[in-house]
């Protein structure tokens, strides 16, 4: 049992150890640095990864075309059926003078396009519903479920003129795909970044502990216990951990902020400095914690196999 | 005090380190192991430290057999027992000073022990005024003197020295010699292995001579006989 003596010796000599072998300690503090500078990548690019996602699905939608006489109170009732539906995350409402008036403002400049309206003399255009689902692969569901039980009114009439799924269902499949794919590989890749840059920390400080091993040994034979042997090994690697984690934290802010300015023409997601500062205090929190870690376990670990009596 | 009783090592079949050994040290006694390069002396002095197994036989330190004692015991055995090294074995990032402190702080010594016992031991082996000196900034002689003062300092039973003489000039084998001696006399029993005829002489004290694994001497007051 470690008691308080013991631990003011195990912390100093930790210290000393981390003080006097500024090359090793240089070089841990480095390899720490880069490896909590992938786990807060892997948070930032999680989060801007997840919003262009998410803008990605909110561009994705099915408009349900209303019959010209149906009359209001029934596309009321037909959206809050529609609502109701699993999966369906918004279900707007554009009457048929909205979507004339939108369409005229959206051609706006094209003269031949508002003369033939003109000629026309009438309204073309049909009241719709607009739905959006929480997820793009809902959409084969959602709307073969308004195709088949929402079609007729209470009187039988039809309802529906058209559903314009079916027209984009092939793009939409793709867009579902391609969202749910980036999800896994970016899942993945973090996942994969996460393993080789803490196996390189660990292997770094296994290392670090493998030329100490003859000290390890001295230690052993003048009758030191394995907390007294381990001790000042596990604190020099909590202050690496420490040090790259204060680094880390700092360093992301020049980068954060040169990434931002350098992807904002062709970025349209989160702005990554805004994001950064505004969650400053849980993602330092994930960077000391993961640091702190790394530094008591690889080293904790790496002593382990010098201390067999 | 130390009984080996019947200890053989073999390594391999045509690698036999120790043969059939036995002998007893006494407390207070002051052994010299002398022999040829792979007749087993080192082996002797891993023995009593655990460091190596028997193959068959056992090792008694007093009534314990060193080999069946678990890891707290053998912690325990080995802060009574002090070691010196032919490759003086120092902790490079630790002054002389704090070579010694950890031994001390390692058998739980408390910081008045320390402060009032560790100048006193550096200055019993000459080496008062470097105290600060890291190993790379001290000679031979000055390293092995640090050695013994750890090896002492916390005033073991026994004192366990591998070729503690093998890497120094004359004047230094002298003075370690002397040292030794000085130990024993203070009543530390001394197991040292040597290839010095001069340091054997000097000390004038048993002399276990060994040669292939065996015992083929064991003088009282001998004198090296290879």
């Amino acid at each position: 049992m470690v008691n308080t003596t013991d631990l003011r010796r195990i912390v100093k000599a930790g210290f000393l150890d981390f003080s006097r072998n500024v090359f090793t300690s240089l070089a841990s503090v480095l390899i720490f640095t880069i490896t909590l500078s992938v786990i807060a990548g892997v948070l930032l690019g999680g989060a801007a990864l997840d919003t262009a996602l998410r803008e990605l699905k909110d561009k994705v939608d099915i408009n349900v075309y209303i019959e010209e006489d149906v009359p209001e109170s029934d596309i009321m009732n037909l959206r809050e059926r529609i609502a109701a539906l699993p999966g369906v995350r918004e279900v707007s409402y554009v009457s048929r003078e909205e979507a004339f008036f939108e369409f005229k403002q959206s051609k706006a400049n094209d003269y031949l396009v508002l003369q033939s309206l003109e000629e026309l003399g009438f309204n073309p255009l049909l009241a719709e519903l607009n739905i959006k689902a929480s997820d793009p692969s809902q959409y084969e569901r959602i709307a073969s479920s308004i195709e088949e039980d929402f079609g007729l009114s209470a009187t039988g009439e039809s309802l529906i003129n058209k559903i314009n799924y079916r027209d984009n269902q092939a793009a939409i499949d793709r867009l579902a795909k391609f969202i749910s794919l980036s999800e896994r590989v970016g899942v993945a890749l973090s996942t994969l970044f996460i393993f080789i840059a803490v196996a390189v920390a660990f292997n770094t400080i296994t290392l670090v502990i493998f030329t100490s091993r003859d000290e390890i040994g001295v230690m052993r034979l003048v009758g030191a216990g394995n907390e007294y042997i381990r001790g000042p090994f596990v604190v020099a690697g909590l202050f690496y951990g420490l040090i790259a984690s204060v680094i880390t934290v700092v360093l992301f802010y020049p980068l954060t902020k040169w990434v931002s300015v350098s992807t904002e023409n062709f970025y349209g997601g989160i702005d990554l400095y805004t994001h950064y500062v505004s969650n400053f205090f849980e993602i330092s929190a994930v960077v000391f914690v993961s640091g702190a870690l790394l530094g008591v376990v690889s080293s904790a670990l790496a002593v382990r196999r010098y201390l067999k009596l | 005090m130390i009984y080996f009783e019947k200890v053989s090592k073999i390594y391999a079949q045509d690698a036999v380190a120790l043969d059939n050994v036995s002998f007893t040290v006494s407390p207070g006694e002051l052994v010299s192991i002398v022999g040829h390069s792979g007749a087993g002396k080192t082996t002797i002095l891993k023995m009593i430290l655990a460091e190596e197994k028997p193959s068959s036989g056992n090792v008694f330190y007093e009534s314990l057999d060193i080999h069946t004692l678990d890891r707290k015991e053998l912690i325990r055995l080995r802060r009574r027992i002090g070691v010196i090294f032919q490759d003086f074995r120092l902790l490079p990032n630790k002054t002389a000073y704090e070579n010694i402190t950890f031994a001390m702080e390692a058998a739980g010594r408390s910081d008045e022990e320390i402060s009032s016992d560790a100048p006193h031991v550096l200055d019993l082996v000459g080496l008062s005024d470097k105290l600060w000196n890291f190993p790379h900034e001290l000679s031979g002689g000055e390293k092995q003197r640090v050695a013994i003062a750890r090896a002492i300092i916390n005033q073991p039973e026994v004192l366990i020295a591998d070729e503690p003489t093998g890497n120094l000039d004359p004047v230094n084998i002298h003075e370690v010699t002397q040292i030794l001696k000085k130990v024993n006399d203070l009543g530390t029993t001394v197991i040292l292995t040597t290839h010095n005829k001069e340091v054997v002489g000097a000390l004038g004290k048993r002399v276990i001579t060994l040669e292939g694994g065996r015992i083929v001497r064991d003088d009282k007051s001998g004198k090296y006989a290879l």
